[in-house]
């Protein structure tokens, strides 16, 4: 098990070189230095003097990928894709564009994130996983088909008409809550219930369908042919045969996921100003803030990957028959 | 005379159209592909969904059909010099839509303006009051009586217009189908009715009839009043909104279109051939899939926003730059998205590649070429086409959650997602601004719901494992 994990990490490292010579190019190949002093300067009335001086206070002005004065190690190490990509891989994020330290923000900003993702993910799960298996009881009936089409219609509309329209009707019309904000400790309670709710909801028509076809998979098998031949009740065979064998797609599903918890929600956090990295991440697009933005990516590939490894680990856990080599 | 306007999309979308078009008559005559597709339309739901889909794609190809007028030419000079607006057939037929500009904000079907404003009296005073609308309800008397009685006969009007060319068209269908199958038109009325034929018909008149019905009220109403109401600068909604219809096809369909080539090769490639190519193909779709999507569309946005700000030479008008930017973004998109058909590709190929008849076709020397050509593509095309049009309402989504993020299409675009990013600040005013947003609503969700329905439809009838069970 240990030798499997050391293994793939060792696999996931060309990887995220790749992803960081990816970033490298879009960011310093396609769009120069020289073009994005100018871009935040302003395009016009700039001289060469005030690009130069932008470009030593943010540190882009090395030579990109080898510094030929230099001389030994310096070569490589003194250049722009030493300094702001490689150094990624220490999680060390440098500064953004304002001056701030971008790894005391991500750290700071990590909690309000989960404080929403987390409680998405359970609720949801949870009734994702009821209404799931009510179908699955149900399946063929009336029941069955008019749930699959109230799925497909909640599907059907954006995550953006779910926010607007939940924080418009809850928050403004019924004054239940707090239309959007954030607090610290137990006062933040009260901020947290819309996003919440709201991100479950819209998450259900395509989650319990989903799950559907899991449980539907499974009801087809000769297990469960068996356990209804000896007699056990239908609701029986559901709840102690099929759900605990549906639940391994659905768990390894929820385990590649769970470290880009982290990454928090872009919408959610946006719209209901939550200070955590969806917001984080938006911003920077909008203000081009390339160092933030450049450090989210590098961040996001890790938990990608770190996913990728925990879903095989748990299928160790859940399912005997699988063997980690 | 005008003078035609070639947009990139423009020309892509319509190969799209051929390629479809030509794939139609294609399997006309080959049963083993009709079979799936005859099964997919005989679905009520889908033939319905099937109906809008067809309304939507007819109303952005005739969006995509570009002109730009000449100017009046005062005499002085034989050569002629054109407008810089970019025009398209869509808003020639929508006419008065695009032309009847209000002030600001008026709500639908509204005779005055949704704020108050300084108005002069007559006598030279002034008074706090909403203002008539300039276009709005003009054919009523100033203080907008007898309106719902004008809106209720017009109704009646489309409605009795909209069954009477319901009634020519089910005429017209059932003498077609009659002289097909060399039976009595009377005959053929009364199958149809009873549902008794082998493409539900009846399904198909019904959701024409609802949507010639939309149509005829739009054309009797739209002209003399707003019917979603008008937005911040006094545009007519429901003219944004059916602008907005070409930009949401576009990113649906483009996008896989640009990316299918790709998906395609790499997929058949790494499962067929195996060994170094199959490493790198591995590689190259892990390394993107790591990248959180979002951020890697965003990155792209701003770097082509960098150059085009760099180079504004290359762009001659803003609907040429905006439509770049269209087609970077499906591009992008993209290269988002192949990879998770690329992935299923390639596992179809590698158990193909095992096949008897394929290790047949080895042994017989054919080569690899023809191999992947006349053996492995056909057999996964079935992949190719449940994932297209699976991606197509996400993608539809996603590019109203882009726009958000602000890295979606050009702001001057219409575009659905543009307009709800809008109506976010208008949900926000006292007294609310709600039409914005219900007209995206309606259009989107109309649209992406008739995809989901389609593409269950499409999925259902192609997969081989449905039909197992």
């Amino acid at each position: 098990m240990f030798a499997y994990i050391v293994r793939r990490m060792a696999y996931a490292l060309p990887i995220l070189i790749g992803v960081n010579l990816l970033t490298f190019y879009l960011f310093f190949v396609v769009n120069t230095p020289d073009d994005m002093a100018r871009m935040h300067l302003g395009t016009k009335r700039v001289t060469a003097e005030a690009v130069e001086k932008w470009k030593v206070e943010h540190g882009y002005d090395k030579p990109l990928l080898y510094n030929e004065p230099e001389t030994g190690i310096e070569k490589l190490g003194n250049t722009i894709f030493y300094e702001k990509s490689v150094r990624l891989f220490a999680f060390d994020f440098g500064y953004s564009d304002d001056g701030r330290d971008i790894s005391f923000d991500i750290s700071q900003r990590m909690l309000p994130s989960l404080a929403i993702a987390v409680p998405v993910l359970i609720v949801g799960l949870l009734i994702n996983i009821t209404f799931a298996m009510m179908m699955a009881f149900f399946r063929g009936t009336y029941l069955d088909v008019s749930g699959v089409i109230l799925c497909v219609v909640l599907m059907s509309i954006s995550a953006m008409f779910y926010i607007i329209g939940g924080q418009y009707l809850l928050a403004k019309l019924l004054r239940l809550m707090p239309i959007s904000g954030f607090e610290t400790g137990i006062d933040a309670l009260k901020f947290l219930v819309l996003p919440v709710i709201i991100g479950v909801v819209s998450g259900i028509g395509s989650g319990s369908r989903w799950y559907r076809t899991f449980f539907l998979e499974e009801t087809g098998k000769d297990y469960v042919r068996t356990a209804r031949a000896k007699g056990l009740a239908e609701s029986l065979v559901l709840f102690r045969h099929i759900l605990r064998n549906a639940l391994v797609p659905i768990v390894t599903g929820v385990v590649a996921i769970l470290p880009l918890l982290f990454m928090g929600s872009l919408l959610l956090e946006s719209f209901f100003a939550i200070p955590g990295l969806g917001s984080y991440t938006i911003d920077a697009i909008r203000n081009q803030d390339f160092a933030i933005v450049r450090a989210m990516v590098f961040l996001g590939t890790v938990l990608y990957i770190i996913g990728l490894i925990l879903v095989d680990i748990s299928y160790t856990m859940v399912d005997p028959r699988v063997r980690l080599t | 005379m005008i003078k035609p306007v070639l947009l990139t999309t423009d020309v892509l979308l319509f190969l799209l159209f051929a390629v479809v078009a030509a794939f139609i008559l294609y399997a006309r005559s080959r049963p083993h592909i009709r079979g799936p597709w005859l099964r997919v339309l005989s679905g009520r739901i889908a033939a319905a969904s099937a109906v809008v889909l067809l309304a939507f794609v007819l109303t952005g190809l005739l969006d995509s059909i570009h002109f730009r007028l000449p100017l009046e030419n005062n005499g002085t000079s034989d050569e002629v010099y054109y407008s810089g607006d970019v025009l398209s057939l869509l808003d020639v037929m929508l006419g008065p839509l695009r032309t009847q500009v209000e002030k600001t904000y008026s709500a639908p079907f509204a005779t005055h303006l949704y704020s108050r404003e300084t108005v002069f009296q007559p006598d030279g005073s002034e008074i706090r009051a909403y203002p008539p609308l300039e276009y709005g309800g003009r054919h009523l008397q100033e203080s907008g009586e007898g309106r719902g009685q004008d809106i209720l006969v017009r109704s009646l009007f489309a409605l009795a217009e909209s069954l009477l060319v319901s009634v020519f068209i089910f005429v017209l269908l059932a003498a077609l189908l009659a002289r097909r199958d060399a039976v009595g038109v009377g005959r053929k009325m009364a199958d149809i009715l009873a549902q008794n034929t082998v493409l539900p018909w009846r399904v198909v008149l019904a959701s024409v009839s609802v949507l010639l019905l939309l149509v005829f009220l739009a054309i009797n109403l739209a002209g003399v009043y707003h019917v979603f109401g008008t937005d911040k600068v006094g545009q007519d909604v429901l003219y944004l909104t059916v602008k907005s219809i070409r930009t949401g096809l576009i990113i649906g369909s483009l996008t896989t279109l640009v990316m299918l080539p790709f998906a395609i090769m790499m997929g058949i490639l790494a499962g067929y051939m195996r060994g170094w190519i199959d490493d790198v193909v591995q590689y190259t779709y892990t390394t993107l899939n790591s990248i959180p999507g979002v951020l890697l569309i965003a990155a792209a946005i701003l770097m082509l926003q960098v150059f085009m700000a760099n180079h504004p030479e290359y762009f001659e008008t803003t609907v040429e730059r905006a439509d770049i930017r269209l087609l970077f973004l499906c591009i992008i998109l993209g290269i988002t998205s192949w990879t998770g058909l690329c992935r299923l590709l390639r596992g179809e190929s590698l158990k193909l590649r095992e096949a008897e008849y394929i290790q047949a076709a080895v042994s017989f020397g054919v080569s690899h070429g023809r191999i992947i050509t006349r053996h492995i593509l056909p057999n996964v095309m079935h992949v190719v086409l449940i994932t297209v049009v699976l991606d197509f309402s996400g993608l539809v989504l996603a590019e109203a959650v882009l726009s958000y993020v602000g890295v979606g299409v050009d702001p001057t675009m219409n575009s659905w997602g543009n307009m709800i990013n809008g109506a976010r600040l208008e949900m926000a005013r006292e007294p609310v601004v709600w039409w914005s947003l219900l007209a995206a609503f309606v259009f989107m969700f109309a649209l992406v719901l008739a995809a989901n329905l389609f593409s269950d439809a499409v999925r259902d009838a192609f997969d081989p494992r449905t039909h197992a069970r």
